[in-house]
């Protein structure tokens, strides 16, 4: 009985925002910009893209960042000091509070760098967030490729860069994707982050990387704080938005699902 | 002519604690087959692996010299990516990388740059070669994991011939097969050494006996005794020979 | 063959040009693996420049009784009691559902239900925390405000979201270190007659011990740096004290430096308070990790338990 209680809780969450998400989508909720004085007057296109760009800066950062370094430690690095701090250093990175993220990113990409409240800010930020979760996900995945493939492709004349691309890599994929997505899912509900590296009330679309940049999760916060509008509008439009994110986060996941089974149909037979 | 000789060859394991090959010197024939058989850990594997300088990948020492057609190829000015151009490899257990038929036997040819055009003759002529082209050439776009066994092994063998090397080196290509397999793939060997210098690693004296032309027998780290198969098997010259080949040990 | 040839040629020679890219390419890897590194060294640096003022307070930083920014007075102790207090009483709530419910789907689950709950419980670590707390805002603030009184937005509101939150959790890590007991434990005590739960709790429970410990560290980790859920739902009053109540509304180290941040003047000693408030926070997370660390090694199941605490978070 109790075991059900997470599967009810989950449930419960989603289908709850759902019913109340539905009574607010409509083309214009999607289309529209925000319209901050008359909350149901505006949508929340602008979010939606925000966050969709937030997320491809973020990963731009984080996933050959994240490839590098898992194939530095899978593949290059013998066990010793160096690579003991890396994999000490990126499970620190991995317990950071995302507050305190968010916070560095305030200090340090916003004021210090001065790259302003924008998307690079943002982008960057929740890249650092993810950066364990990819440098994770790729050792792991490179380092249950088997021994064999390795030999075949040197024995063949192939160097190491080559051998790792072409094979190593190769193999690895369905399981660095999978790890990369996991990451991107987590950085696409972050809010905390986003708050204390972008600006709050964006009514644009981004035009350039230090464009200041709406973003799903700040558009709920934001609503329901800050934005002067009766109680029952706010509450309705957070729902929409909710429901909106919670898509995004369920297309991401599918579509990481998707990747990885065509991929294994077509890569792997019934034998061995 | 001898294509490949070793000059007391010496190889040690684990920062040299292991003393794993001791002085072998050995002159392999070109255009023959010959086999390596022995007890299991007498070295006859990591000689094998000595003479493409795959033993390098574990962290192996290697002192002494091999000469491929005079040129030692333990030498610095010795590219070992080119080496392993030269001398193809066949694993113990069939090893395809989860790519396509087309996929694994163009691995080779690719990395050494060769673009699509003249690919596909390539493939069809390794394929050909290694037996397996009827068997799929329908199907060359589909995953080499779903072949069988000893397909998978014949598929293996294709992938070292594609990137044309000089001497194949088998390393108990039939250990992991069944008898019918087995059989295709020792009929296979006879066929390639008029085109390559064959060298195999087999636990299978039958095997030696049936497929090689010379036979060396390794014992504990040393080279107990090299030369014609026949006379190998039917008038050995060392004692420890003959007790492993009358089956008395091993 | 001639079509080979031209894989054929073989020359005794370094190609130079290939051996110095890959020499350069394995330091571009190298480099990269060190930006981790570089990262959290500049994370460390960057909050405690900001910080140090505040954290020269010394006593009255982290024993002050006040937190009120406009009088000039930064004590922070009532808000990291409350942030204990909260998280404690999340995790014994995710402890009192996860802990069985990881014995239920390691030890007596069938397949077909495991694989319902199991997909479910890794689903609810995807749903964004803000969704989370608005749900928790919208439903659970509301019932509590209905059945016990008060503001709705309370200590014990919190304990819920966090518990949702810390739950998938405690769930995967005790589940993997239960099945990392090996079998033949569990066959021998059958096997002496002992019946099932006994068997689960003299001969299972206790080797799997140092893994569940771990999950529930981790768990505190985990919920006190959470931040946009539990905000939601606290009530954050303007000045902060210490609860006597489940039902009274509270501040904690996150929200304090959320609900902040926008409007400190730049350079006072309210915005160096907030950055030591994320210094603080940092160091508890930190430590948390380390006890995680230290409880998993060198026990039983600790590889995978360990991999259990890296695969689910």
């Amino acid at each position: 009985m109790v075991a059900l209680i997470s599967v009810v809780v989950l449930f419960a969450v989603v289908a709850y925002i759902f019913l109340n998400g539905m009574q607010v989508i409509s083309l214009n909720f999607l289309l529209k910009s925000p319209n901050y004085a008359a909350l149901d007057k505006g949508g929340i296109f602008p979010q939606i893209i925000g966050s969709l760009c937030l997320l491809a800066v973020c990963l731009l950062f984080a996933v050959p960042l994240g490839i590098a370094s898992g194939i530095y430690l899978a593949e290059y690095a013998t066990e010793n000091i160096i690579t003991k701090s890396v994999r000490f250093f990126v499970e620190c990175l991995a317990g950071i509070p995302s507050i305190v993220i968010g916070l560095f990113g305030l200090i340090f990409l916003v004021y210090y760098l001065g790259f302003g409240p924008s998307m690079l800010s943002g982008g960057l930020a929740l890249g650092f967030m993810i950066l364990p979760w990819t440098v994770r996900a790729s050792e792991e995945a490179i380092k249950t490729v088997p021994h064999s493939y390795r030999e075949a492709s040197l024995a063949l004349g192939a160097s190491k860069w080559q051998t790792i691309r072409s094979v190593v890599l190769k193999s690895a994929y369905p399981g660095i994707i999978t790890g990369i997505l996991l990451g991107a899912g987590k950085a696409i509900g972050e809010a905390a982050v986003i708050l204390l590296t972008t600006g709050g009330l964006v009514t644009y679309i981004p035009h350039s990387l230090l464009d200041d940049v709406g973003a799903l999760p700040v558009y709920i916060y934001m609503v329901l704080t800050v934005v002067p509008a009766s109680r029952a509008v706010a509450e309705s439009y957070a729902f929409g938005a909710s429901l909106v994110l919670i898509m995004m986060f369920l297309m991401i996941s599918v579509f990481a699902l998707f990747l990885r089974n065509t991929y294994v149909k077509r890569m792997s037979g019934s034998r061995r | 002519m001898s294509k490949i000789e070793t000059r007391s060859l010496n190889v040690y394991y684990d920062g040299g604690t292991v003393h794993a090959l001791k002085g072998v010197n050995i002159k392999i024939e070109a255009n023959k087959i010959t086999a390596l058989i022995g007890p299991s850990g007498c070295g006859k594997t990591t000689f094998l692996r000595a003479l493409n300088r795959m033993n390098e990948l574990n962290g192996v020492k290697t002192r002494g010299k091999v000469l491929m057609d005079g040129v030692d190829i333990y030498s610095r000015k010795v590219d070992v990516i080119q080496l392993r151009k030269r001398i193809g490899m066949v694993f113990q257990q069939p090893n395809p990388f989860p790519m396509s038929i087309f996929d694994n036997v163009a691995y080779g040819p690719r990395i050494h740059g060769l673009r699509n055009r003249k690919l596909e003759r390539i493939i069809e002529e390794s394929l050909k070669k290694a037996a397996l082209w009827e068997e799929v050439k329908d199907r060359l776009e589909e995953s080499a994991l779903k072949l069988s066994g000893g397909q998978q092994q014949r598929l293996c063998i294709a992938r070292a011939l594609a990137v044309n090397p000089e001497v194949l080196l088998f390393d108990e290509p039939c250990s992991a097969l069944d008898p019918v397999s087995t059989a295709r793939i020792e009929a296979l060997l006879r066929e390639l050494k008029n085109d390559y210098t064959i060298v195999i690693v087999t636990h299978n004296m039958q095997q030696a006996a049936r497929v090689s032309d010379f036979t060396a027998f390794f014992l504990m780290g040393e080279l107990i005794e090299f030369g014609e198969t026949m006379q190998i098997f039917e008038k050995p010259r060392d004692k420890r020979t003959e007790d492993y080949i009358t089956g008395r040990f091993g | 063959m001639s079509d080979s040839e031209c894989i054929r040629t073989f020359k005794f020679k370094f190609r130079r040009m290939e051996l110095r890219k890959e020499k350069i390419i394995e330091k571009l890897l190298f480099v990269s693996a060190l930006s981790s590194i570089l990262i959290v060294f500049f994370i460390i640096a960057f909050m405690l420049k900001e910080s140090i003022p505040a954290l020269a307070l010394g006593w009255d930083f982290f024993f002050g009784m006040t937190w009120h920014p406009s009088h000039e007075q930064f004590g922070i102790f009532p808000i990291v009691v409350t942030t204990f207090v909260v998280g404690i009483g999340a995790l014994a709530i995710a402890a009192a559902i996860g802990i069985p419910t990881a014995i239920f789907l390691a030890e007596f689950s069938p397949r077909w239900l495991r694989n319902i709950i199991k997909p479910c419980v890794e689903m609810l670590v995807g749903i964004p925390s803000i969704v989370l707390g608005f749900f928790g805002l919208m439903v659970l603030v509301v019932f509590i405000r209905d059945s016990f009184g008060g503001y709705g937005e309370c200590i014990l509101a919190g304990w819920i979201i966090l518990a949702i939150m810390t739950l998938p959790h405690v769930i995967s890590i005790s589940e993997d270190s239960i099945r990392a007991v090996p079998k033949g434990y569990k066959e021998a005590s059958l096997a002496l007659g002992a019946t099932q739960l006994q068997t689960i709790r003299r001969a299972i429970l206790p080797n799997a011990r140092s893994g569940i410990l771990a999950s529930l560290i981790l768990g505190m980790g985990n919920a006190v740096g959470e931040t946009m859920a539990v905000l939601m739902v606290i009530g954050n009053p303007e000045i902060p004290w210490i609860p006597s109540s489940i039902l009274e509304p509270v501040r904690v180290l996150t929200s304090t430096i959320v609900l902040e941040y926008s409007y400190v003047v730049w350079g006072s000693m309210h915005q160096h308070a907030l950055f030591a408030i994320g210094v603080v926070l940092f160091v508890i997370v930190a430590i948390f990790n380390l006890v995680t660390t230290v409880a998993v090694k060198g026990r039983f199941g600790a590889t995978t338990a360990i991999k259990g605490v890296i695969g689910s978070r």
